[in-house]
């Protein structure tokens, strides 16, 4: 039973994970935190299932498209709540309540296109079955959003570290005035920034709707707090913290049903955040007074 | 001429405080006190009726298909000789206090001799209290809470109640099943669930039936894995859960991924269609009591069925057969009496007795609650099958 609860944790966390991780990446990089980002994640899922019922496309094919979704909604939120608002001195808390906004109209939007009711994607949509790990009941599909999750997460920290475009998001980090004279466009980091940040959220948005088989309009706020309980507790900005933190929210829940009741689930969970802030201010993996992507 | 305009002006004054007079009395708009009785009845003017269903918002899945089970009630009344029927649907928006405003429209002068709904039962404990203060009948068609006909004596209902079905529905699981070891889920951040729970606690209190542990959800949670795998360790014959359609279909679907094949046994909640098209197999096994037999062949019940999918296009569900009873319900009243007077009305709808309906034979008890027998059901090949 133990291993079965540690598995629906590390199943759950790795979705935790992928969505902190967008969140992470633009505070870390750009110092903003971008509250569309829930939005985002349930705009994703309402389009995923969208695409599945009506064109009858394996889920497959329509996760790269959710991606592309989130990205040109990273671009949009980027132009729309963050870029004009950049050279005001309090452009942190402007840009912080602009894409609230944002998200209030992305959230609207999508009642309007798909009304209140849950969605769910048509019978058949996945592969079926179930599999034994360690006398664990694990359903192909779980398996997937691991492994789609680990990869996304592990190819994102690659190229933040080694490639070119992750350099100049470290410059910008860094140093924005400096990096811009050492011909770095800071525009266009910032808004690739933000379409890759988004791109992770849709992701993360579509598999959480593909593991619960549902999608709400309120699954965007529900998973906005542990999202910001994650990136806490990983360490503002570091992506590693993050994937560390999502599984350890996750294993931390499922633990918390087990062994001490089901209604203390959140109370613990948050309980957890708190601690973490108490003892290691700068989170697991957070490193003081400097910015890191 | 100054002279004669003042007289009239002071006649005009007099008839208004009159009219305002005749307000304070309760009476609704029009001649509706009639002749003769039952069948026979004949009441000249239109019987006003008035309903305040959840047409958009939250709800609007449930009152759009009260709104067509009154439509066709309507219809169907007004075929009959002797009293016509003049019926105002208004949308409450699924907010109470949108529907404490069209409930104040209703029972204001020249308002309605009786009022149907709210769709919901929180809106109803809000609106209803406006109705009893101006003495106006309300009969509720759809509200399970318990508490909605204790806000006062013009208040009735033809809808069973949570502890009205659930007791059945468990004493019928433990018989079909013989079930001895069960675990109990239920969302408690939530009125209905919460209540929903307390009668299933309490029926199992009082049988042989062992509840080995007690789980607790959100209304908004969607990943019950957790709570599951902490429920397959005790090993039960069945769950018992207490939650609304949004968790109920990815907690029992995910129960049947987790390989807990053992019956499922819901609340008021489960009691809807979306639980199979969109369960689908999982959605195999699970019980759930219901105010209306939709397989019965009571002919009423087939007549209204075939009537319903002839002009909707669509089966009707439960939300459409109880408005369907409650326009009748109110028929009856009115034609019991003869009168559409507000008064009453109210005082024959505490009389009917034994009336059948849709839902199977309607008594009005002293509670001015309904009582009915319940159905209890089990999903099998796909449909709601009676359980046995």
């Amino acid at each position: 039973m133990a291993t079965q609860q540690l598995l629906n944790g590390i199943f759950i966390g790795s979705i935790y994970a992928l969505f902190a991780i967008g969140f992470t990446l633009v505070f870390g990089i750009l110092d903003r935190l971008n509250l569309a980002h829930p939005a985002v994640f349930a705009a994703s899922a309402f389009v995923g299932i969208e695409l599945v019922d009506r064109t009858g496309m394996s889920i497959w094919f329509a996760l790269p498209l959710v991606a592309l979704l989130g990205a040109v909604l990273g671009l949009v939120i980027e132009r729309v709540a963050f870029r004009p608002l950049k050279n005001r001195a309090d452009a942190h808390f402007a840009g912080l309540i602009a894409s609230i906004a944002l998200g209030g109209v992305i959230i609207a939007l999508l009642q309007w296109r798909y009304g209140a009711d849950t969605r769910r994607f048509p019978a058949g949509s996945f592969p079926e079955g179930t599999v034994q790990v360690a006398g664990a009941q694990v359903t192909i599909v779980q398996i997937l959003i691991l492994v789609i999750s680990l990869v996304l997460m592990v190819g994102l920290t690659w190229m933040v570290g080694k490639s070119r475009l992750g350099r100049a998001m470290r410059a910008i980090a860094e140093n924005a005035t400096a990096a811009r004279v050492l011909g770095i466009n800071a525009d266009r980091i910032t808004a690739i920034t933000f379409a890759i940040s988004s791109a992770l959220g849709a992701v993360a948005g579509a598999l959480f709707a593909m593991n619960v088989n549902s999608a709400q309009l309120t699954m965007g706020t529900a998973i906005e707090l542990k999202g910001l309980a994650v990136i806490i507790v990983g360490g503002m900005g570091s992506l590693v913290g993050a994937l560390i933190g999502g599984l350890i929210l996750g294993i931390a829940e499922v633990f918390t049903v087990q062994f001490v009741g089901s209604s203390w689930r959140d109370l613990i969970a948050f309980a957890l955040l708190f601690a973490i802030l108490l003892i290691r201010p700068q989170g697991l993996l957070g490193k003081k007074k400097t910015r890191e992507v | 001429m100054r002279y004669r305009s003042a007289t009239l002006a002071l006649a005009c004054s007099a008839a208004l405080v009159l009219a305002a007079c005749g307000d304070e009395d309760g009476e609704a708009a029009g001649n509706v006190v009639g002749e003769g009785s039952g069948d026979s009845c004949v009441i000249e003017d239109p019987v006003r009726i008035g309903a305040a269903l959840s047409l958009t918002g939250g709800a609007a899945s449930y009152g759009q298909s009260q709104q067509r089970g009154l439509q066709l009630a309507l219809a169907d009344l007004n075929e009959k000789d002797g009293v016509t029927y003049d019926l105002s649907i208004e949308d409450d928006q699924t907010d109470e206090r949108q529907g404490i405003t069209v409930f104040e429209s209703f029972s204001g002068s020249n308002g309605v001799s009786a009022i149907i709904g709210p769709t919901l039962s929180n809106s109803a404990f809000q609106a209803q209290p406006i109705a009893q203060e101006e003495g106006v009948p309300v009969v509720a068609i759809s509200n399970t809470a318990s508490g909605i006909t204790a806000q006062g004596d013009y208040i009735f209902r033809v809808s069973l109640t949570e502890q009205q079905v659930i007791p059945q529905t468990v004493e019928a699981s433990i018989d079909a099943y013989g079930l001895e070891n069960v675990v109990v889920l239920y969302s408690n951040d939530d009125a209905f669930t919460q209540s929903g729970y307390e009668v299933f606690a309490e029926t199992l209190e009082n049988s042989d039936v062992e509840v080995s542990d007690t789980l607790t959800f959100s209304k908004n949670d969607t990943d019950f894995r957790a709570l599951l795998t902490q429920a397959r360790n005790s090993d039960p014959d069945a769950l018992i859960v207490s939650g609304l359609i949004e968790a109920a279909i990815p907690l029992v679907t995910q129960a049947r991924e987790l390989g807990i094949d053992v019956p499922i046994i819901g609340g008021n909640g489960f009691n809807n269609p979306a639980l199979i098209d969109q369960g689908g197999d999982a959605a195999e096994g699970v019980v759930v009591g219901a105010a209306w037999n939709s397989a019965s062949d009571n002919p009423l019940n087939t007549a209204f069925l075939e009537e319903f999918s002839e002009e909707f296009g669509s089966n009707p569900d439960q939300f459409a057969a109880q408005a369907y009873a409650g326009l009748m319900v109110i028929d009856e009243a009115v034609r019991a009496g003869c009168s559409g007077e507000r008064d009453a009305i109210k005082e024959a709808l505490a009389g009917v007795s034994d009336f059948p309906t849709v839902l199977g034979d309607i008594t009005i008890n002293a509670d001015r609650d309904t009582d009915h027998e319940a159905v209890v059901q089990v999903v099998r090949d796909g449909a709601f099958a009676v359980l046995d």
